[in-house]
Order: structure tokens, then C-alpha cells, then sequence
């Protein structure tokens, strides 16, 4: 022991302590509950409210969703309670007989499988592309985003090959929906690797030009971009063009999603380092070929997070077209609402419970996914 | 002395067209042309497409002939289209700035949430965000104006808040307040208030920087803007007129009518740009490193000192920027306010007045020029303020 001064303001040790045992792992439930939630008497008041809420959440929408729904019925009378005795919950049935138009709107029936086809294609093409592990990105990337848009569109439209033509105001619903969140992708990826390539040039006319697109273009909201390319952009024709409504749509996404994604690409481009721009102009290329074989391809693998991000976004905003008098999965929703056959009292909740999943499952998958690629990047 | 050949004048073409200035000019110029020659195709179209309609902006002078039943200056049928406009832009100010504030509270408590050590707490605000955040902001919108105030009792049976304030599916009425003659002294309390409260802030700084002693300055400001009015407003005789809303026959009369499109878009706008901020919030204050507020611990600060001194101030800064886009993006969305048939500008000058003038070319512009100022607005004060809080390199 080392003897130290009563009245000694200091205290030096001469030995060693002995080492302590780690502190007890809280790995038990309980000393979990103790640690993460009462661990002060604000964290147990939290922790109350937060129970209290979570029930008078969770409860009455499982009740709604599965308890007391109704499965079967042809239909209002047997989603109204004095019908059926009891509170009454969603009215499936509802969408059973509505499943059709959500998904496919007034697509004629016997042509439905075309549309069929081209999901299955898609879903073939787009999932080996997801999986990181798996070869030929590049050739895959190729047919994804080259070869399948022709496909679907000989497939949708029709008027080709013995297939019936199919007009595009008869499309509808989901299909709709995933049209123009998929033109929007394809058309606007090459349009924002342009812009991003033109607001870096050393060109001042080709800078500022690119500035001013993208500035415009992300400074006004999509439904005034809709709306100029439903009213406007008929009248810069010439009168003898008669473009499709739903190609006039498309346009505005296009040039609206462009603007962002570029943004996106610009902070790749901005992280690639100057020796990879010195590298490839000492290999001898020349713009095109450094941008595109060196640059690009490095930044677009950086950016790949934000760029499915930015898709996330023109996924959900493909629903304003509904102002403009398309109807996608959600504007067929709303038409189905105004359906007398089904009007009771819990068929909107329903619509909404449903349309609610397609969208949160579409958008939260790629959410995960974006996550998924921002991991696997800070890996390396 | 040579002759010039063909070689030399292939030589002389190729230096030409390797010349970097000269290819340089050559890419610009073409744009240049490209742009021209598109700009005037669209005119010359839009001139023949034109020609046996109206145009020019000589209809914003023009009878409206339409009523807006929700608007904040007077506004009758008869009046222009240009009071049209400003009826539209005005209902738009108003549901973006009520939206924003709600939306930094909502969004500052979720993202703080989501940081807390209650592990419940952060689950439930990381649910909010996942929830919202991937549905689509019109979904949501339809959602609380047809399924939520659509299925409200109707006025027979409203639901009733303390009595003074009423819910159905016409609206929501609550008290009107019509403030008497003597208002006014209680807005030069309020004035007073401020300026007492700026001047002991002066007051105190100078204080501390010369003794070092630190003078109260929050509470005592707070007490003095509340109570200077508040002990005006009852001297002077409490001058103002309370006009309770109460069900005559089948509907309410007196008080004031909150129309149900901008109570939906409202809670909408705010519920959804709040998931967007928490985000924010959250990545602002994860940046700030754990060893700058052990820092000021060290220093002797205590917990509110560090957080209002050390992490606060670099949180901010990042913090800041994304924060106004999200403000952007709130009044920009707030044009969705069309598919309920709120009158904001969109709804009542690019949709009516387009339909009943057929200029879509003006009115679209004047839209988008509205918006397009906004934005460019708030990215020059957003430069601005990132190059003033910006770190100084050395």
C-alpha cells in the first residue's frame, strides 16, 4: 500500500491496480429494457407515451386491414355493417372487382397478356442487374436499358408483327405508373450524363447553356412542367404533328428528371480524381473517349445510391399525371371511388390501403436497395 | 519558295480542325445556331398556331367572371384576372409558410427523435420517416381530403372542440377575433417589447465582454414581449370581439371557415415535408463530431452551453442549406393543392383562368416565372449564407 499524506492535496499511485471485469454486457432482455428504455423517469414517460401511441396505431389498422375485413361479396351490400352484423373493416372485394382497371387500365382483356410479357422480360432483365456479384453488367445493362424499351413498346402499342394496335389513352393503372417511371429512367439518365458532362466543360456557351436548362428546369414543379408539355408544347409544333398524350407526358418527365439527375451526376464527376483525367489524355484520348471510357463509367458506380434515389422520387411523381387526365394506379384509384356499385363508408380506406402497399413496397424496396449500394461502396 | 499543293492543304485543314480555339468556337458556335434555330421553329409555330386566336397579357385586365371561395383580400366575380393571380399567389404564400412551420417542428422532433437513446422513441420516428417518405405526397393529399375530412359527420354532428370550435365535412369553424380601435397600443406594446429585448441583448453582450459576467437574457426578453402586450391589451380594456361560430338550421354561422382543401393540403404538406426534414435534422447533427462537444465539457460548459455554443452552430451549417431546399420543394409542391381544388395560384390561374382564356402560352410562363423566381431566390440567399458560414481555409 502506498502511504500517502493525510493533508496532501495530491495523490500519486505506486501501484498497479488490479484489472476490473468488462462491464456486464446488457445482452439479457431485461437489462436491455433497463438500458435502452427506463433507464431515467423521462425516458420511462417516452417510453410509456410511445406504447400508448404504438397500440392506438397498430391495433385498430391490423383490425381494419385483416380482422374485420370483408373477403367475399359481389357488391356494396356486403361491405355495408347492417348487412353483415358487425363493424365492418376493408371491403376487398372492392378491389377484387376493380383489380383489372388498377392494373391494367382499359387495356383490351384479350390483349392483356402483351402486357404481362413485358413485366415478365423486365423482371428477367432487372434482376440479374441488381445482384452485384453477377457478370456482363455491361451487356445487360445493353439490353436492359437498349433492347427491352423497344420490345415493351412494339409489345404495348402494337400495330406491328400481327399484333392489334392498342391506343395509349386506353392504358391505365399500375401499367401506366410504371411506364413512365421506366421512359423517365431511361430517357432521362443519357439526357442527365450530358448536362452534367456540359456544367463542367471549360466551354463557357455550353456551361452557362447547360446551367440555365437544368436551373429552369429544377426551379418549377412538375405539374407546371405536365402542364407545359400537355398546353404548351403542342403549340411550338408544327400543326400538322399530332403527338400522343401520353408521349407529351413523358416528354415533361424526361426533361424535369433530366435536370435532376444530372445534379446527381455532377457530384460523381466531381469526386473522380484529376489523375484519372490526366491518365486518360496521356493514354492519348480525346474528350469523348475520356469521359466515356475512363470518367463516366467510374462516377456512375459513385453514384448509384442517389441516382435509384432520384428514381424513388419520379416513381412516386409519376401520380401528377392524373391532373393532366392520365390515368395511372392512382387516378384509376380515384375513379373507382366514384364507383355507386361500391359506395360505403369504408371503400375509400380500402383504396387507399391498397394503393398505399403497391407504392411503399415499390418505393421502399428501392430505398433498401439504394442503402444496399451505399454499404457496399464504403467498403471499398 | 513552293508551290501549294493538295498535301499542304490537307496539312492546313487538319492544324485548323486540331486547333483547340478553333474547335472550341466551332462547339459553341454551333449551339449557339442550334439553340436560334429552335427558338425560332417554336415561334414561327407558335405565331401560325396562334394566329386566329387572342394573345398578349392585355386579358390580365379582363373580368374574371369566376368566384374563389377562400381568399385573403377582398375578391368578388367581377373583379380581373390579375386580382385572380394575386388572390392565387397570396393562398399560395399562406399554405407554404403555415406548412413550413409545422413541418421544421414536426421534422426537428422526429429527427431528434430518431438520435434518442429511448430505443422505442427512435424506432417509432424511424417508422414515421420509412412511412411517409415512400408515399407519394399527392396519395397522401387525396388520402386526408377524401378519406379522412371526406367521411367527417356532416355539419348536424360536427365533432365539437370545447364547444368553440367545430369539424365536418364542410370545414373546420372556429372563433373569428375582430380587433377593436384600441388594438393598435397593444401592437406599439408588442413594437416596445422587441426593441427592450434587443437593446438588453446589447446590453448584456457588451457586459459580458468587457467583465465577463453573463446576464440572463431569454427569459427576461421572452417575459417582456409576452407581458408588454398582454398588460396593454387588458389596461386598454380587452378591445376585441370574440365571434363564436354556432349551427343555425343545417349549417354554422359566425365565425371563421376553414376550408377543408387547405386544412388536407396543409397536413399534408407539413406530414410529408417533416420526414424529409427529420432526415436532415439527424444527418446535420451526426456530423457534428462526438469530441467537439466533449470539448466544451472539458472547457466547463455545461450541457445546454455545449449544445447551444459548440454542436448548434456546426450542426446548423450543414443543416441549413438542405433545409431551405426542403422549404423550396414544400412551396413548389404545394401546386398539388390543383388536384382538391385548394385556390392557390396554380389551381386558380393555370388551371381556371388558362381553361377560360385559352393563352396557355402567357399564363404558363407567368406560372413558372412565379416559381422559378422563388427558387432562384432562395438559392442566391442560400449561397450567400454558405459562403458566410463557410470554414475559412488557411
Amino acid at each position: 500500500m502506498t502511504a500517502t499524506p493525510q493533508n496532501s492535496s495530491h495523490f500519486v499511485r505506486r501501484a498497479m491496480i488490479a484489472p476490473a471485469p468488462p462491464p456486464a454486457a446488457p445482452s439479457s432482455f431485461f437489462a436491455f429494457v433497463r438500458a435502452r428504455l427506463f433507464n431515467s423517469v423521462g425516458n420511462a414517460i417516452l417510453t410509456l407515451l410511445g406504447l400508448a401511441l404504438l397500440a392506438a396505431l397498430a391495433w385498430p389498422t391490423v383490425r381494419f386491414l385483416l380482422v374485420d375485413a370483408v373477403w367475399t361479396g359481389h357488391d356494396r351490400s356486403a361491405c355495408l355493417p347492417e348487412n353483415v352484423g358487425r363493424e365492418v373493416g376493408a371491403c376487398w372485394p372492392f378491389i377484387g372487382a376493380r383489380f383489372d382497371q388498377l392494373m391494367y387500365g382499359f387495356y383490351p382483356a384479350e390483349e392483356r397478356w402483351r402486357v404481362d410479357l413485358v413485366y415478365a422480360l423486365g423482371a428477367l432483365l432487372l434482376a440479374p442487374l441488381l445482384v452485384p456479384r453477377l457478370g456482363y453488367k455491361i451487356f445487360n445493362a445493353a439490353l436492359f436499358f437498349g433492347l427491352f424499351p423497344v420490345v415493351a413498346a412494339v409489345l404495348l402499342l402494337g400495330g406491328v408483327l400481327g399484333l392489334p394496335p392498342v391506343e395509349t389513352r386506353l392504358w391505365g393503372g399500375l401499367l401506366v405508373t410504371l411506364v413512365i417511371s421506366y421512359a423517365g429512367i431511361v430517357g432521362s439518365l443519357p439526357l442527365g450524363i450530358l448536362l452534367a458532362l456540359g456544367r463542367r466543360s471549360e466551354l463557357p456557351v455550353i456551361r452557362t447553356a447547360s446551367l440555365v436548362f437544368i436551373e429552369f428546369w429544377r426551379g418549377v414543379p412538375l405539374i407546371t412542367v405536365l402542364f407545359f408539355a400537355t398546353y404548351m408544347l403542342p403549340l411550338f409544333l408544327p400543326g400538322s404533328w399530332q403527338i400522343d398524350g401520353l408521349l407529351r407526358v413523358l416528354i415533361g418527365v424526361i426533361l424535369f428528371a433530366g435536370a435532376y439527375q444530372s445534379e446527381v451526376l455532377r457530384g460523381g464527376l466531381q469526386a473522380i480524381p484529376r489523375g484519372q483525367f490526366e491518365a486518360a489524355a496521356a493514354l492519348g484520348l480525346g474528350y469523348w473517349g475520356m469521359m466515356g471510357l475512363v470518367v463516366v463509367p467510374q462516377a456512375l458506380r459513385l453514384v448509384i445510391p442517389g441516382l435509384v434515389n432520384s428514381f424513388i422520387a419520379l416513381f412516386k411523381d409519376t401520380t401528377l399525371v392524373l391532373i393532366v387526365a392520365i390515368f395511372d394506379l392512382l387516378g384509376q384509384l380515384r375513379a373507382a371511388f366514384a364507383d355507386p356499385n361500391w359506395a360505403t363508408p369504408v371503400t375509400l380506406f380500402t383504396g387507399f390501403a391498397f394503393g398505399g402497399m403497391i407504392y411503399f413496397v415499390v418505393s421502399f424496396a428501392m430505398s433498401r436497395y439504394a442503402l444496399f449500394t451505399e454499404r457496399r461502396l464504403k467498403v471499398r | 519558295m513552293r508551290r501549294p499543293s493538295g498535301r499542304d492543304a490537307r496539312n492546313l485543314a487538319r492544324a485548323v480542325s486540331n486547333n483547340p480555339r478553333i474547335r472550341s468556337a466551332a462547339y459553341q458556335l454551333a449551339l449557339i445556331l442550334a439553340v436560334i434555330w429552335v427558338g425560332s421553329q417554336f415561334a414561327v409555330n407558335a405565331a401560325q398556331n396562334l394566329a386566329e386566336r387572342r394573345s398578349g397579357f392585355g386579358f390580365l385586365f379582363n373580368t374574371a367572371g369566376f368566384g374563389i371561395d377562400f381568399t385573403l383580400i377582398p375578391y368578388s366575380e367581377t373583379d380581373t384576372y390579375g386580382r385572380v393571380f394575386l388572390v392565387g399567389l397570396l393562398n399560395t404564400v399562406l399554405v407554404s409558410a403555415i406548412g413550413i412551420v409545422f413541418a421544421t417542428l414536426i421534422g426537428f422532433l422526429i429527427g431528434i427523435g430518431r438520435l434518442s437513446s429511448n430505443w422505442l422513441i427512435a424506432r417509432l420516428a424511424g417508422g414515421y420517416v420509412e412511412l411517409i417518405r415512400n408515399l407519394p405526397l399527392l396519395f397522401q393529399i387525396l388520402f386526408w381530403y377524401l378519406a379522412v375530412l371526406g367521411t367527417l359527420p356532416g355539419p348536424r354532428q360536427s365533432l365539437s372542440v370545447l364547444g368553440i370550435a367545430f369539424m365536418n365535412n364542410r370545414g373546420f369553424w372556429v372563433p373569428a377575433l375582430h380587433p377593436g380601435e384600441r388594438f393598435r397600443y397593444v401592437w406599439v406594446a408588442l413594437l416596445l417589447g422587441v426593441a427592450a429585448t434587443a437593446a438588453l441583448g446589447l446590453w448584456a453582450r457588451r457586459v459580458r465582454e468587457r467583465t465577463g459576467r453573463q446576464n440572463p437574457v431569454f427569459w427576461p426578453g421572452l417575459a417582456l414581449i409576452l407581458a408588454l402586450p398582454l398588460a396593454t391589451f387588458l389596461a386598454a380594456g380587452m378591445p376585441m370581439e370574440v365571434d363564436l361560430p354556432h349551427l343555425a338550421g343545417f349549417n354554422f354561422v359566425g365565425g371563421s371557415r376553414i376550408i377543408p382543401e387547405f386544412v388536407a393540403l396543409l397536413v399534408a404538406l407539413s406530414i410529408y415535408t417533416a420526414s424529409f426534414i427529420a432526415e436532415v435534422v439527424r444527418a446535420g447533427i451526426l456530423a457534428v463530431p462526438r469530441g467537439q462537444s466533449e470539448a466544451g465539457l472539458a472547457l466547463g460548459l455545461n450541457e445546454r452551453q455545449v449544445l447551444r455554443l459548440i454542436v448548434l452552430p456546426q450542426a446548423l451549417r450543414i443543416i441549413v442549406p438542405p433545409l431551405t431546399n426542403q422549404y423550396l420543394n414544400l412551396t413548389k409542391n404545394s401546386s398539388l393543392a390543383v388536384a382538391i381544388g385548394y385556390p392557390d395560384l396554380f389551381a386558380v390561374f393555370a388551371g381556371t383562368t388558362l381553361n377560360q382564356t385559352g393563352q396557355a402560352i402567357e399564363i404558363i410562363a407567368i406560372t413558372m416565372g412565379v416559381y422559378l423566381s422563388l427558387s432562384l431566390a432562395t438559392s442566391l440567399a442560400m449561397n450567400w449564407y454558405n459562403s458566410r458560414v463557410q470554414l475559412a481555409d488557411r
